[in-house]
């Protein structure tokens, strides 16, 4: 088990390597560059004063050596939108805040999601069964940013019992500086999609185990209906969620610039967007190596989340013993 | 017999769907004695299942129509509540099911599934359920029991699943072990060592068995008693070994012709039972088996009763005397 995920570490440095180079690839292959004029000219000695400051009046392939040396060791350089800070600060600085959005979120969304998920599965064709699958439906099509606005226009304007935007700083809080009550809008536009993808899910796997075999032999013992659904339905139906849900979590972490902007979160959602636009080399990269770190990390979780649930799986294995 | 143990009078099963009500058991009855072993065969569809289902309240449609009444210990088993008849369910009445396969939960240890029931009815503490289930896999005949305790199902064959899913109905010593073509699935060998552990627990613990089969073969190698099921009714039903020597419905020795048998010139072709049985969801108003039988008449227009033509040997046909 630890050999293996070692080998999986290892693995996702190879990963992060192949991401860096496609990356590093591409941003340099587009057009245009972080320090074009977009109003007067620069005085031409002034500009290639400017690339040479930042290492830009190089071959690609050695700026990549460069960027790569400095990376490995955690220097991921200065941002070209806020040359006054570093990389790493103002990621850590803006992330703190896109997971505690994210985690909040997950939190609410799996929460809410698997309990409808169940209670649906268990009352199917019932009215909360037809409500569930509708209320999913919607949360699936209907984009964020546009539950945001309805959110907005009921809550805030309309009704005025919660703030139209802002994370921490409404002075009404659960703990501190947490859980106040300028989180509630932008958790819940926020969760919505992702709670309508995890009842669905959890209902289809539920319905999927109720209809097994060993259900029934479970309920031909005798055993009360929770005890079926807490040690036969629940356990066996872990398993096709943890694939589909497992992979909801980096999106939610890495925040959302819809949700975002429309709640004037300082988060890191947005960087995602503006570094690309204004072709912020340094801070494209890092958001991209983060995001591909958290998706490698998720992987290798749930890998291991099977050999918790499943016994029949058993990572790296080489044969039955 | 004695005394029953079990009386099924009547049984109806119903299942509305939308294209009509299928009608999958039309009125069973049937009575098991005390250490009896009795025989439900027929082909698929003919309700066999549904109808040992019916009886444990286990049929998984909600909308489906059960009536009649199944006396166990003087109560009606359809009238009691449902923590009455979880009480019963693998506790005084066990099921053994058809595939060993699917019917044992993959991600629990074989132990765990062998004494919930144990810990559920009878409230013992974990480490008195664990020797008892130890016990039990001792008794079917797994090896290293103390062992194999620990391990999941997918670490078994076929066969050794089986004998686990008898262990877990077993783990009550109910008084009826009801088992759903527990043998379909397993090779010849291994159907033999079942059978003869079955007959084994019978004598030891002393419960009824109500086995369900397609498997002439088996019946006469385990039953007491037979009855016939036909497209949700019970055609015949006689003691094992006047069933084989003197079946009395045509059905029953279409059945028996169509086995292959050891002492038959081998020329002659196997003989089939011609057509297919009668729609369940447009009951025919004649008897069942009339589209399929040889020896019809006016008179099978009208469907028969089940009457007695010895004091053990019943059967529902109009014409037993010619036969």
């Amino acid at each position: 088990m630890l050999g293996y995920i070692c080998g999986r570490i290892f693995a996702l440095m190879m990963i992060l390597l192949a991401v860096s180079i496609i990356v590093f690839s591409l941003m340099h292959s587009v057009p245009g560059g972080p320090f074009d004029e977009r109003k007067g000219r620069l005085p031409p000695a002034a500009k290639a004063n400017i690339l040479k400051k930042y290492g830009l009046d190089q071959p690609v392939w050695k700026q990549y050596i460069n960027y790569m040396s400095h990376a490995v060791r955690f220097d991921f350089g200065i941002p070209y939108q806020r040359p006054h800070t570093t990389v790493a600060k103002l990621i850590s600085k803006s992330w703190a805040i896109t997971v505690q959005v994210g985690l909040t979120t997950i939190v609410v969304a799996f929460g809410f999601g698997i309990l409808a998920g169940i209670y649906a599965a268990y009352h199917q064709n019932s009215w909360v069964d037809t409500l569930v699958t509708f209320v999913s439906s919607l949360g699936v099509t209907v984009p964020n940013f546009v539950v945001a606005m309805w959110l907005i226009l009921i809550f805030a304007v309309s009704l005025n019992w919660l703030p139209m935007g802002g994370w921490g700083s409404s002075g009404q809080c659960l703990i501190d500086k947490y859980f106040c009550t300028d989180w509630i809008l932008p958790v819940v536009a926020y969760a919505i999609a992702p709670m309508a993808i995890v009842a669905r899910y959890t209902r289809a796997s539920i319905v999927e185990v109720m209809g097994e075999d060993y259900v029934r032999t479970a309920r031909a013992k005798g055993l009360s209906e929770i005890k079926v659904m807490r040690k036969h339905v629940l356990r066996n139906a872990q398993i096709p969620m943890v694939t589909a849900l497992g992979t909801e979590i980096p999106n939610l972490i890495t925040g959302s610039i819809f949700i975002e902007s429309t709640f004037r979160i300082n988060g890191l959602g947005k960087y995602f967007v503006t570094s690309t636009l204004n072709r912020d080399y340094p801070m494209i990269m890092a958001t991209f190596l983060l995001v591909a770190f958290l998706w490698g990390i998720l992987y290798l979780l749930t890998d291991i989340a099977y050999t918790m649930i499943d016994p029949r799986v058993r990572l790296g294995a080489k044969s039955l013993s | 017999m004695g005394e029953a143990l079990l009386e099924v009078e009547n049984l109806h099963v119903h299942f509305p769907t939308p294209d009509g009500v299928v009608q999958a058991v039309n009125g069973i009855s049937y009575s098991l004695g005390k250490k009896e072993i009795l025989a439900i065969v027929g082909e698929s569809g003919s309700g066999k299942s549904v109808g040992v289902l019916s009886l444990l309240r286990l049929i998984p449609a909600r909308d489906c129509k059960v009536q009649g009444s199944v006396n166990f210990e003087g109560q009606n088993l359809l009238k009691l509540s449902d923590p009455e008849m979880r009480e019963l369910r693998g506790n005084r009445i066990a099921m053994v099911f058809q595939d060993p396969m699917t019917s044992l939960n993959p991600v629990l240890r074989i132990g765990d599934q062998i004494q919930e029931s144990v810990i559920e009815h009878q409230g013992i503490s974990e480490k008195i359920a664990k020797s008892r289930a130890i016990e039990l896999l001792e008794l079917v005949g797994i090896p290293e029991a103390g062992k194999r305790y620990r391990h999941y199902p997918h670490q078994f064959s076929g066969g050794m699943r089986q004998r686990i899913m008898i262990a877990a109905g077993l783990a009550c010593e109910p008084s009826i072990l009801i088992a759903d073509e527990p043998t379909t699935a397993l090779d010849v060998t291994i159907q033999a060592q079942i059978i003869d552990l079955v007959k084994k627990l019978r004598r030891e613990i002393g419960m009824s068995v109500i086995w369900i089969t397609h498997d002439l073969g088996i019946v006469a190698g385990l039953a007491d008693r037979v009855a016939v099921m036909y497209a949700g009714k019970i055609v015949e039903f006689a003691p094992v070994d006047q069933l084989f020597k003197t079946p009395q419905h045509p059905y029953s020795r279409g059945l028996l012709n169509s086995l292959p048998r050891l002492d038959a010139r081998s020329e002659k072709p196997l003989e089939a039972i011609e057509g297919l049985p009668p729609n369940l969801i447009n009951y025919p108003a004649s008897c069942p088996f009339l589209e399929r039988c040889s020896y019809q008449t006016e008179q099978c227009q009208i469907p028969p009763e089940m009457r007695s033509i010895t004091t053990t040997h019943e059967v529902c046909c109009h014409h037993t005397e010619k036969l």
